[in-house]
């Protein structure tokens, strides 16, 4: 058993890991945090994707006993106390970029990334950003409208 | 299983000295594929992302836990423009240089610009101290590396005179997430000496010596001579086929790439 630290959406746990399960399980299974989704567990598809000490990593490559010490925010950390949707998640809602539903919660970790350091992304910054994000549904072309600045401001929108 | 986590350089090396046979775990973007899909259960693990020497990056060393994000900024042409074609934003987060040498996949992004400028591996355990070698002593094979038990990769050196114009390009099924079929990098001095190195063609990155020899001899070279170039490099490269291409596409792929990574680099 190794003792890890984690910070999880702003709560610190202590846990006990045994062998090499990787961050995506100990999030979901033994911290109930069900946001990050399980598809590949091999880095392709990014649904499992979330924030490692500010940067989008896929949770099913990080082997938990390695993440000790880190900062992570998945999905469940970002509306606000009173549930407001964090503007990644309502841009998204306003443009029904959201089908079946599997990747958004990867999607929208990496677009909160992406906003964080470029607020007013091209259609091309997008792509480029969510490159590691399938989605099946094929639902790009909404995706991309919620994200990118210029049809963001069309719509009225605050960058 | 034990993981252990060095804070320094020294205690990575005491970790590999107590425990020799540890598996080395930098971003885990292949390591965790094996464990989650092979069912890898590594006894020891000596995790490397907490270690700052590794992290280092100056004119001529770059540190083996340097991750792909990072490079995408990096001062050398040939390597940025590698890096921006490694897996997506997140393995580029988590994957380091370090890793693509230590998983030596013929297909592995950053491995033709290493060869391409001939740099050198520095490498080091508690018992043997740190020796240098060149890059084509260390990847030996595919998957195999001259690393020896207890050993680390530190980094790697470019040489004090590095060719100004370097290009790099790759073929795949898509723009990201993809392992390559076919890479290059070529580079260029002004004094016309251009050489290229190929990813996924050969056991190993190969260089095409004859075709750096041919064009390297032309001062100014015709677009005759680029062509050639292009023929003599597909006809270099050692390709097979597998579930991602065919030896004859590879070899294909190889001379169209070399000739347009050389049409850039004259232009």
């Amino acid at each position: 058993m190794t003792p890890i630290r984690l910070v999880v959406n702003g709560t610190e746990h202590l846990l006990e890991v045994e062998g090499p399960v990787s961050l995506l399980s100990l999030l979901r299974e033994r911290l109930g945090l069900s946001g990050a989704k399980n598809a590949c567990r091999q880095g392709e598809c990014g649904s499992c994707t979330v924030l490692l000490d500010g940067e989008p990593v896929c949770s099913c490559l990080v082997m938990a006993t390695d993440a000790d010490g880190a900062e992570i925010v998945t999905v469940e950390g970002l509306a606000g106390p009173d549930g407001s949707l964090h503007p990644v998640q309502r841009a998204l809602h306003d443009h029904g970029a959201v089908q079946c539903g599997y990747c958004t919660t990867g999607i929208v970790m990496s677009a909160v990334h992406l906003l964080e350091r470029n607020p007013t992304p091209t259609a091309e910054e997008v792509k480029e950003a969510l490159a590691g994000n399938l989605c099946r549904c094929t639902g790009y072309g909404a995706i991309v409208r919620a994200l990118a600045a210029p049809e963001r401001a069309a719509d009225g929108e605050a960058p | 299983m034990l993981t252990v986590r060095p804070h320094s350089l020294d205690e990575a090396l005491d970790a590999l000295a107590a425990h020799p046979a540890a598996t080395l775990l930098a971003g885990g973007t292949d390591l965790m594929v094996q464990v989650n899909y092979q069912g890898r259960r590594p006894e020891v693990v000596v995790a490397l992302r907490r270690v700052p020497e590794l992290q280092q990056m100056d004119d001529g060393f770059i540190g083996a836990g340097v991750t792909w994000s990072r490079l995408t900024s990096a001062p050398w042409p040939g390597l940025a423009q590698a890096a921006r074609t490694v897996g997506s934003p997140q393995i580029r987060a988590m994957g380091t240089l370090g890793g693509n040498l230590g998983t030596a996949s013929p297909a592995g992004d950053g491995l033709p610009f290493l060869a391409a400028v001939e740099a050198r591996l520095e490498v080091a355990s508690r018992a043997g101290g740190t020796r240098s070698l060149p890059w084509d002593e260390f990847l030996i094979g595919p998957k195999r590396t001259s690393l020896r038990p207890g050993e680390l990769i530190l980094g790697v050196h470019l040489p004090g005179a590095m060719p100004e114009v370097q290009e790099f390009a790759k073929v795949g099924a898509r723009n990201a997430m993809v392992i390559s079929i076919a890479s290059a990098c070529l580079v260029r001095s002004p004094d016309g000496m251009v050489r290229i190195a190929l990813g996924s063609v050969g056991p190993t990155p190969l260089r095409a010596p004859r075709a750096e020899a041919m064009i390297s001899a032309e001062k100014r070279p015709s677009p005759a001579a680029v062509a050639e170039f292009g023929r003599l490099v597909a006809e270099e490269v050692r390709p097979i086929d597998d579930h991602r291409s065919t030896a004859a596409y590879r070899r294909h792929a190889a001379g169209v790439i070399a000739r347009r990574l050389l049409e850039r680099a004259l232009a």
